[in-house]
């Protein structure tokens, strides 16, 4: 997987010793080389992730079923919810972001190459800890194997005298390490954004992807922070006798779901705004058209980055809060629906009088829009505090979280793949193979995550290992588990076109979407440094001032 | 999956049939006759889940008509907006944006949230700042791993599992309230017919109140995971007449009802551990880390639920407690199959 400039790969790669090739991209600092390392690396915890879901969609498939004992199934679910959104959703994320945004704002690396390693090697090796669970964690009690605590974790469960054993541990540890990765790649997004555009690149003129990469980092950095202290207070409890969460010597639990979800809800905009960004670059490229109302675009996302950091105990609606706080909380929620909607009726406006090309990227975003839409309309159920007594914690809760990750940032996620695999690779992706991975995806995903909802509000909580007959929720489960064949044969139509493609796909050039910003300036795949000499721009979209020197786009903007 | 039932797919496309829209599914929801589950939340039986569910059907109105005004924009640009077959190769029109449209989308969503808000705000001051009534019943619900401990610290009854409150005639109300406290980890109270659920958290009490309109039996489960067994920490909720709840609160205020038939067992219970975490008031069992077993025949079930009270369910279970709940936390104390017999027989006794 080179990505050094076609003209002088072939001599070099054909002279060069595998072992070479592997020591350059474990030193590498080229943060195209990172990226794609990022993107590998959450390609095979997908993997890891999707088998774990399979496990716990088996044993729930009907009542009583004994697949699985129920020790198994607990650590499944904890270890899925972990792996999903530390190992996979960010790290797949921060790839794209380090991939792009220097191209995108014609610079020829990150701010900070060394710290932009460094980083990755710490989340890196933060899902491999979590992993060595498995191996390292029988501690004196026998009682180690894979964490069970579930992906929130909540005290007291994960104190000493709930969770003997080092399983909590490791949970802990891989999600500092994992941490320290992320609060480094914040940073340096961050000043990358700041202080590498290239001239002419004014903020008010830097691509959305850009815009929205910035916001994410800002919230990555007010995220975790939170979690961090809470995982170094939760080790002191367990390790040098503090009492932060240990109820039984006067801690609180509900500081920890405090420090957890201050952590955790903004979190869900940490992956889905980096989606807003693909969803904000694909649609106008294959709807023609200029994304609709850039600034508001923009302010919206700025809007939804400070509301979505004060909305954080609609988690814990079911914890007992005073009837006042439950209703701010209600309100900050709603709010947030409103920036969330101006986005989708901009994208819609994008698309209004375009000539849409269905293409496989483009499929991905449409189904995202659909899906988006459902996800939200769920959602604001669930901040409505009192609906959320009823369908909080239960699978109905379940259904809405997938249906943001899958239905939202997992669609736009395999649109982005499919829109930048000729960038990275230099090579087209085969279209035939990527509509059967979409079709049997979307039929895959709502199979599962529409019928969720049902159970749920038939009264199934979530995190049972099995359930009772008699109480309706068989045959919806039935189906929910037979639509994981159907996501998981899409996945691997998926990765089988990923990896024919780049053996054998045809040569893409530099600009195959005859799109519009920087990065489809330089060759496919771009040169170590990115571009010959530095871009200089004038618009939101300076290849469509190149491409209609007489109409070009800073006359309007 | 080896022996799935036949004509189930039957069953699915039937069952999809009636619930196309959770509006249309609620609307057949009869309290008497739950539709589709027992522990379905549009069934409701009590004033909480009265209100929630009225402010439930508002919400899914509202977003009902928000989806099909957006999902027919969508699918109308979608259709309509497509790449022709024939191109003359020109880009469209560009257009950048329109301060118009964009405050319309920005000041109507507005509008929906704050009428959405309102909705919520008036339901959870109606529910979370009802005043307790004098003749209130009062509950104390201690969440165990794995299993539910009932004190009604007036009426001086303790028990386990099966929650027993009287019906409450709308006209003049007789509500239980409950105080939700945790021995250990967290738990959730939630049976879906009474009320939304409400967090059982160590060092934290919580309160809720319920007050059922008709009697019957009521089911839910602990919807907070907490620990290995959180799967199998089943609630259930008899509402009796106020006749039955007096009578019951009457004969479970009898220290336990011994007699010599069963000697035997009760020795081995009283030498073994057992006593260690039950209490049988009235003998030197007086545990409190398990649930008290001085009425354990006045309950339908054992292990929170989980099996029928029979005499063949407790011998499996004082056998063996992990044939019906692995990794629960009675342990099995290595008696024999006899002896376990012998144990049972002694605990059918406690009427």
């Amino acid at each position: 997987m080179s990505t050094e400039s076609i003209a002088w790969r072939a001599p070099q790669a054909a002279a060069r010793p595998l072992v070479d090739k592997l020591h350059e991209w474990v030193t590498t600092v080229d943060h195209k080389r990172l990226g794609i390392l990022y993107i590998t690396y959450a390609l095979f915890f997908l993997i890891i992730g999707g088998i774990e879901a399979t496990v716990l969609r088996i044993q729930l498939i009907r009542p009583h079923n004994h697949f699985v004992p129920p020790q198994v199934f607990n650590r499944m679910f904890t270890m899925h919810g972990t792996t999903m959104i530390f190992f996979v959703a960010m790290p797949v994320l921060f790839g794209f972001a380090n991939y792009l945004v220097p191209l995108m704002i014609g610079a020829r690396d990150m701010a900070f190459p060394r710290l932009n390693a460094f980083s990755f090697w710490m989340t890196a090796f933060g899902g491999l800890l979590l992993y060595f669970s498995l191996l390292g964690a029988n501690g004196l009690y026998g009682a180690g194997n894979a964490p069970d605590v579930g992906w929130f974790a909540y005290a007291p469960l994960t104190s000493l005298a709930f969770s003997p054993g080092h399983s909590t541990d490791y949970w802990t540890l891989s999600l500092l390490v994992s941490g320290f990765g992320s609060i480094g790649t914040a940073i340096n997004i961050i000043a990358t954004i700041l202080c590498m555009r290239c001239p002419g690149m004014t903020l008010e003129k830097m691509p959305l992807l850009a815009w929205l990469n910035l916001v994410m980092a800002g919230l990555v950095i007010l995220a975790v922070s939170p979690l961090t202290a809470a995982q170094i207070m939760l080790l002191i409890d367990r390790y040098l006798g503090g009492h932060f969460f240990d109820t039984q010597a006067g801690g609180s639990a509900v500081m920890w779901m405090h420090f957890f979800w201050v952590f955790g809800h903004p979190e869900v905009y940490v992956l889905v705004i980096p989606a807003f960004a693909f969803a904000s670059e694909i649609i106008p490229v294959f709807s023609r058209k200029a994304i609709f109302g850039y600034p508001v675009m923009v302010a919206a996302t700025i809007c939804i980055g400070f509301i979505g950091m004060s909305v954080w105990a609609h988690h814990m609606f079911t914890v007992g809060m005073s009837s006042s706080a439950n209703t701010f909380f209600v309100l900050s929620t709603m709010a947030i629906a409103v920036p969330t909607g101006i986005k989708i009726f901009n994208w819609l406006a994008t698309m209004w009088g375009g000539q849409i090309d269905f293409k496989t990227p483009m499929l991905f975003c449409v189904a995202f829009l659909f899906q988006f839409l459902i996800a939200g309309l769920t959602g604001i159920m669930l901040g409505s505090a009192p609906f959320d007594w009823q369908l909080g914690n239960s699978y109905f809760v379940v259904a809405h979280f997938h249906y943001v990750i899958v239905g939202g940032i997992l669609f736009t996620l395999f649109g982005a793949f499919y829109y930048w695999f000729p960038k990275m690779s230099g090579r087209m992706y085969n279209e035939k193979l990527g509509r059967l991975h979409f079709w049997l995806f979307i039929i895959g995903f709502h199979l599962t995550f529409d019928f969720m909802h049902i159970p749920g509000i038939l009264g199934m909580p979530r995190r049972i290992y099995t359930y009772e007959p008699g109480r309706g929720w068989d045959v919806w489960n039935l189906i929910v588990t037979i639509g994981v064949v159907f996501q998981a044969a899409g996945v691997l139509v998926f990765i089988g076109n990923l990896l024919w493609s780049y053996f054998r796909g045809e040569l893409a050039g530099s600009d195959p979407w005859d799109a519009w910003t920087l990065e489809w300036s330089t060759s496919s795949p771009p040169p170590a440094y990115n571009f010959g000499s530095i871009p200089t721009v004038r618009s939101r979209r300076p290849l469509w001032d190149l491409k209609h020197p007489d109409d070009p786009d800073w006359k309007y903007e | 999956m080896s022996n799935r039932p036949k004509g189930i797919v039957m069953r699915a496309l039937k069952s999809m049939l009636a619930v196309l829209w959770f509006p249309a599914a609620s609307a057949f929801a009869e309290p008497e006759h739950p539709f589709l589950s027992p522990t379905n939340i549009f069934a409701p039986a009590s004033t909480p889940a009265y209100s929630i569910f009225d402010l439930s059907l508002f919400v899914l109105e509202v977003t009902a008509a928000i989806f099909l005004v957006v999902f027919s924009l969508l699918a109308y640009v979608v259709v309509k907006f497509r790449k022709k077959a024939v191109s003359d190769g020109r880009e469209p029109a560009q257009v950048y944006g329109s301060t118009q449209l964009e405050l319309a989308w920005t000041v109507i969503p507005i509008l929906i949230v704050v009428t959405l808000f309102l909705a919520a705000a008036r339901v959870i001051a109606s529910i979370q700042n009802a005043a307790r009534p004098s003749n209130a019943i009062e509950v104390t619900v201690i969440g165990h791993q794995f299993w539910w401990e009932y004190r009604y610290p007036s009426l001086k009854v303790v028990t386990a599992n099966e929650l027993h409150v009287p019906v409450s005639d709308p006209a003049h109300p007789t509500p239980t309230f409950l105080t939700l406290l945790s021995a250990d980890t967290d738990h959730s109270f939630w049976v879906p017919r009474l009320a939304g659920k409400t967090d059982l958290i160590p060092n934290h009490p919580n309160s809720m109140w319920i007050d059922p309109h008709e009697t019957g039996l009521y089911l839910g489960q602990c919807a907070q995971y907490c620990g290995t067994q959180h799967a199998k920490m089943l609630l259930r909720v008899y509402v009796d007449s106020r006749d039955d709840f007096d009578r019951w609160i009457q004969e479970q205020r009898q220290p336990a009802h011994l007699s010599d038939v069963a000697s035997q067992g009760r020795h081995i219970f009283e030498i073994t551990a057992c006593i260690n975490c039950h209490a049988v008031a009235g003998t030197v069992a007086n545990g409190r880390f398990g649930p008290d077993l001085t009425h354990l025949m006045s309950r339908q079930t054992i292990a929170s639920g989980v099996a029928k009270n029979t005499i063949g369910n407790l011998i499996a279970w004082i056998y063996k407690p992990d044939v019906f709940k692995p990794g629960c936390e009675m342990p099995s104390m290595g008696l024999s199959v006899q002896q376990s017999a012998a144990v049972a027989a002694y605990l059918v006794t406690l009427r």
